[in-house]
């Protein structure tokens, strides 16, 4: 393999603004939380940790965990090294739960975790959902129109509670039924799409937002019909929904992912390309306003 | 370094004049693996209260504002991580406006890094930022091209005696050479920022190294090269301490994938007078104060009262 020779660093785009938030801050230090719950919600795995000491998350904030035993270079210089980055699933009392996909050797071990053994978590971390009253452009009395794609459901579910009646709408998307069970942690009212059409729509969840929002516009003398879309999902799928609320002037608040080393802005490797430069997603993200992403963010 | 009595508390007293600092213990923060302003907006002023470092070392500051990298720009390895995040900062103008006041208020002595692609550059910077009164001391990050002779600065010893010979004259404070580990010999680089008039080394930055996405089978990370670091990293690093402190008299900075105090205690054991965090600091934003107290601890059981060369690096 010939290497393209590439060592030389883009001087553009520079460095976006810092994002005021909302935000609960973190108590200095990662805290070790036993595993209070684990249990399978479809072919996701739910870890509770009990974390005593630490403040109440703002939805769409994250925490960075890690096991406290057997973790990468504790068992022997082998991965998992670095903690992983998870949106807070839901709350309940001093439980912190996460929705975790085993996909590699770090969610692997989070999600065999037993029930006592203990966790390192460091937050809440980033910037949280801003609520549609509060979003740049929305409409008066705008309500929320919530998207999410496979494990991306995760911050929605506590966002979902959050805003309690000012859902307009739930459409999640997933591979197949066996995973789309999941969707019960948004309660019954979900549109669902699937890959391979075992449950919902065959097809992308992106073709159900166009839909909602195709009903929402042959109604658009109501001002009440006017939404907010929050969406949470692989990168191609955000891209989607990117272009689809910017055709219609819809704002739309994405939660982003980037592999990510600490956290809190240490390591500047998490960023994302906006309009304005290259953004932090754990201090100034992972919550990003649709608009301020650059056209080839991904 | 001197030797200090035994601390009132009892435990070792691990305090140290550095280069022209005094610091309260041994532990500073590698640059670039911490941001005390993003830290402060994360966990608010409790950071100031247990600030995590003796002394901070900023990320490095070029002449002009810098992006950085095109994303992805980490990757996990066993044991350590690869990354190519390429400097972004506000450049000289934007740092000196924005960041510097903020640094300023942190209670420990600031370390600005600064680098330039040419001698010319390098100088400006040195001389502007080292007539700052918030600033300590400055770190000279040698690891970027000379776009002049398209040689990396600290990979020779002429071209860092060179560097050193601009850059001296242009400031009285401290000046502390951060040596890149990708030579064949670091003895050498350490030498000649010595004689150049540095006031200490720190080593080792990250070493080069490459990611493969194994799906791809393309270079994983967007700059396609990025620097290995870690305790991945650990034992070359030990090596490299080894071989500058041998080499020379000024103070040397041992960093290279300290996790605990352990790790670094064979650093000074390696002839190190003073160890950063790196990489530790992601998984664990106050590793420098559990460092510490692991390092006390540990000098308590060797029965050390205070913190010295436990081996006298052969010269």
């Amino acid at each position: 393999m010939t290497l393209p020779e590439s060592d030389v660093a883009e001087l553009e785009p520079g460095i976006a603004a810092a994002q005021p938030g909302p935000r609960t801050p973190a108590p200095l230090g990662r805290r070790a939380c036993p595993v209070t719950l684990s249990e399978p919600v479809g072919r996701y795995r739910m870890i509770g940790l009990e974390d005593r000491g630490g403040p109440t998350p703002l939805p769409g904030q994250f925490y960075m965990l890690a096991c406290a035993d057997g973790w990468g270079s504790d068992l022997g210089g082998e991965r998992p090294y670095l903690p992983r980055a998870f949106s807070v699933c839901r709350v309940r009392g001093a439980r912190l739960d996460f929705l975790i996909d085993v996909v590699g050797p770090g969610t692997e071990r989070l999600a065999s975790m037993a029930l006592g053994e203990r966790a390192w978590a460091l937050g809440p971390l980033g910037i949280g959902f801003t609520a549609p009253d509060g979003v740049e452009s929305s409409a008066p009395g705008a309500r929320a129109l919530l998207v999410g794609g496979g494990i991306g459901i995760a911050p929605l579910v506590i966002w979902n509670e959050a805003l309690a009646g000012n859902v307009s709408n739930v459409a999640l998307g997933f591979r197949d039924e066996e995973f789309a069970a999941a969707a019960s942690l948004l309660g019954a009212n979900v549109s669902l799409a699937t890959d391979d059409g075992s449950v919902g729509h065959a097809g992308l969840v992106t073709d159900l937002l166009s839909e909602q929002l195709e009903r929402n516009s042959d109604r658009n003398s109501d001002r009440n019909s006017a939404v907010v879309v929050y969406a949470c999902g692989p990168p191609a799928m955000l891209d989607a929904i990117r272009r689809i609320c910017t055709e219609r002037g819809v704002p739309a608040q994405l939660a982003l992912e980037q592999a990510m080393a600490c956290g809190y802005g240490a390591c500047f490797g998490c960023v994302v390309r906006t309009r304005d430069g290259y953004r932090r997603l754990c201090v100034d993200g992972p919550i990003v306003a649709a608009s301020d992403l650059h056209e080839e963010w991904q | 370094m001197t030797l200090a009595a035994q601390s009132p508390g009892g435990g070792p007293d691990l305090s140290l004049r550095l280069a022209g600092l005094t610091l309260g213990f041994p532990v500073i923060n590698g640059s670039g693996t911490f941001d005390a302003i993003a830290a402060l907006r994360t966990f608010g002023d409790g950071l100031r209260e247990s600030f995590p470092f003796a002394a901070f070392v900023s990320k490095t500051i070029t002449p002009h504002p810098r992006g950085g990298n095109r994303p992805p720009r980490l990757w996990e390895t066993p044991a350590g991580m690869i990354n190519s995040i390429g400097l972004p900062n506000k450049g000289l103008e934007g740092f000196l406006a924005h960041d510097l006041p903020e640094l300023g208020t942190l209670a420990v002595p600031l370390v600005v890094s600064v680098a330039a692609f040419d001698h010319d550059g390098f100088a400006r910077m040195v001389e502007t930022v080292g007539a700052r009164p918030e600033v300590a001391a400055l770190e000279l990050n040698v690891s970027c091209p000379n776009v002049k002779s398209g040689c990396v600065m600290g990979s020779d010893p002429r071209e860092t005696a060179e560097l050193l010979e601009h850059v001296r004259p242009r400031t009285g404070k401290p000046l502390i050479v951060k040596l890149t580990p990708n030579v064949s010999d670091i003895a050498p680089i350490a030498i000649a920022a010595e004689q150049g008039g540095a006031d200490a080394v720190s080593l080792i930055n990250t070493l080069r190294a490459l990611a493969i996405d194994h799906v791809s089978g393309r270079p994983a990370l967007g700059a396609i090269r990025g620097g290995l670091s870690g305790p991945a990293v650990r034992a070359i690093a030990l090596d490299m301490t080894h071989s500058a402190s041998s080499s020379v008299s000024v103070p040397v900075i041992g960093m290279g994938g300290i996790q605990c105090g352990r790790d670094a205690l064979e650093f000074f054991d390696a002839g190190a007078n003073c160890v950063a965090i790196g990489t530790e600091n992601f998984r664990d934003p106050v590793a420098g104060l559990r460092v510490r107290d692991e390092l006390a601890a540990a000098l308590a059981e060797r029965g050390h009262g205070a913190l010295q060369r436990v081996v006298a690096p052969a010269r």
